[in-house]
């Protein structure tokens, strides 16, 4: 199953350890994760539901623009803090 | 008497406390690291509330109901999404998306409404709370008024309400002030609103649209708990006060050193007494001559007093941004903070000033607690 795992910084605020997951795309599965921490969709994506400006996905090491993208079982899902926020 | 300050930084909230020999010191923070925009200590009922804005990872609302000793991350105001296709721009035609920026002020409603909290956003929008922060609804009335999309970034992209009153008199009668948007008031607890900011005066704006109210940008806008009709303002260009309710705004034309400011207080009980700390003008933002003064009025600004005494004198750069100016409820302590860090404290309306720190982070906000 995917796995998802969150910048450091963001454990400071809200603690997110590493989860497996079994969404069949980036955005089921950052869902699923934030049903294990509800406190965390508000860091990372805004009121509407769109990723915050200045985070980041990563899927394999590639950042991706887009969340719709399918998944595979072994995918790993990285969310970071952009460089641009600062 | 306070003998408590909240002082909120870029770099944590600060709890200042007045310790038994008279000297005011650092007891303790919280949020260290963290960007702290506002806080606020309800008179009603003694919780706690921290603004924080995270930059990555937005803006957060926190809440302790135990002097500070522990904080909970509550609800944050929220904005809705817009109509389908619906794209907002601002005079200029640079969009304003309908999403929380920052929280940029923090208000406790009447003591007859406990829970209700009231919170003006960037960008733009008014939100209130019935359940002390839990939740929060934008205040439709004033946020789908036509004129609000005429309003414009001041310091900022995009427009603010920086400045909430609750008039001590009646709950349902709040006036908020806009930068750059004028002052705008309900006397039917938001359903409805008025502009209120004639004779206002705009340098920055052509001529013939100097004296729009809805174009003003009043850095700051407080009300007299005492005389609710009265009202001090702090504009970009000059200091305006009402007497009437907001129903008309007067420049103060005898105002020294300089018309440029953010900060203003008036005294909780004698509404011809203010304080101001001005600025060299909007386009350095320093102090003049790079002494730190603060002005005082005790004659409704007819004359005002320059303030030096305890306040550094030479090379100082200190600005102090528009929250970071307080006043307690006797009116002889005054604390303000500076975006170089240092804060000051008087015991004597401010006739004599005391260095609390000089190496805070910026100092966003203060407030006696």
């Amino acid at each position: 199953m995917p796995r998802v795992s969150f910048t450091a910084n963001l454990q400071r605020h809200v603690p997110c350890p590493p989860c497996t997951v079994d969404g069949r795309t980036t955005r089921e599965a950052l869902d699923q994760a934030f049903g294990l921490y509800p406190r965390l969709r508000g860091y990372v994506l805004d009121e509407h539901g769109a990723l915050r400006h200045h985070v980041v996905v990563f899927v394999n090491g590639q950042a991706v623009s887009g969340l719709l993208d399918p998944l595979g079982e072994s995918d790993e899902v990285v969310v970071m803090q952009a460089l641009s926020g600062g | 008497m306070s003998d408590l300050l909240l002082v909120s930084t870029r770099k944590g909230l600060f709890s200042v406390k007045r310790t038994a020999n008279g000297r005011w010191a650092v007891a303790d923070v919280a949020f260290l690291g963290d960007n702290v925009t506002l806080a606020l200590a309800d008179p009603r009922d003694g919780r706690r509330y921290a603004a924080l804005d995270h930059g990555h990872f937005g803006a957060k609302l926190h809440r302790s109901a135990d002097g500070g000793a522990s904080w909970e991350e509550v609800g944050v105001p929220a904005y809705p999404e817009p109509p389908e296709g619906h794209v907002e721009t601002d005079p200029f035609g640079r969009p304003i998306p309908w999403k929380l920026q920052r929280i940029w002020s923090l208000e406790p409603g009447h003591g007859t409404q406990p829970g209700v909290l009231w919170a003006g956003t960037l960008p733009g929008g008014l939100f209130r709370s019935g359940d002390h922060g839990a939740s929060w609804s934008l205040v439709r009335s004033l946020w789908d008024r036509p004129e609000r999309r005429a309003w414009m970034g001041g310091g900022t992209d995009v427009p603010g309400i920086h400045s909430i009153c609750v008039d001590p008199r009646d709950g349902a009668r709040v006036t908020v002030a806009v930068s750059c948007g004028g002052v705008w008031r309900t006397e039917d607890g938001g359903a409805t609103w008025a502009c209120r900011a004639q004779g206002m005066r705009a340098a920055y704006m052509p001529p013939e649209r100097a004296y729009d109210p809805n174009v003003q940008d009043p850095h700051r806008v407080v009300q007299c708990p005492a005389r609710p009709d009265v009202f001090w303002s702090q504009h970009h260009n000059g200091v305006f006060r009402s007497l009437d309710d907001c129903a008309s705004w007067e420049e103060l034309a005898e105002v020294p050193v300089s018309g440029f400011g953010f900060a203003v207080a008036v005294h909780p009980s004698d509404p011809a007494t203010a304080w101001l700390v001005p600025g060299v003008d909007d386009q350095r933002r320093i102090p003049v001559d790079a002494k730190v003064v603060v002005l005082r009025t005790r004659d409704g600004g007819r004359s005002f007093q320059t303030l030096r005494k305890g306040l550094p004198q030479k090379h100082a750069y200190d600005l102090v941004f528009r929250h970071a100016l307080a006043v307690d409820s006797t009116g002889e302590r005054l604390a303000f903070g500076s975006t170089t860090g240092s804060l000051w404290v008087t015991e004597d309306g401010g006739d004599a000033w005391m260095t609390v720190a000089e190496h805070l982070p910026p100092v966003y906000a203060v407030q006696f607690g």
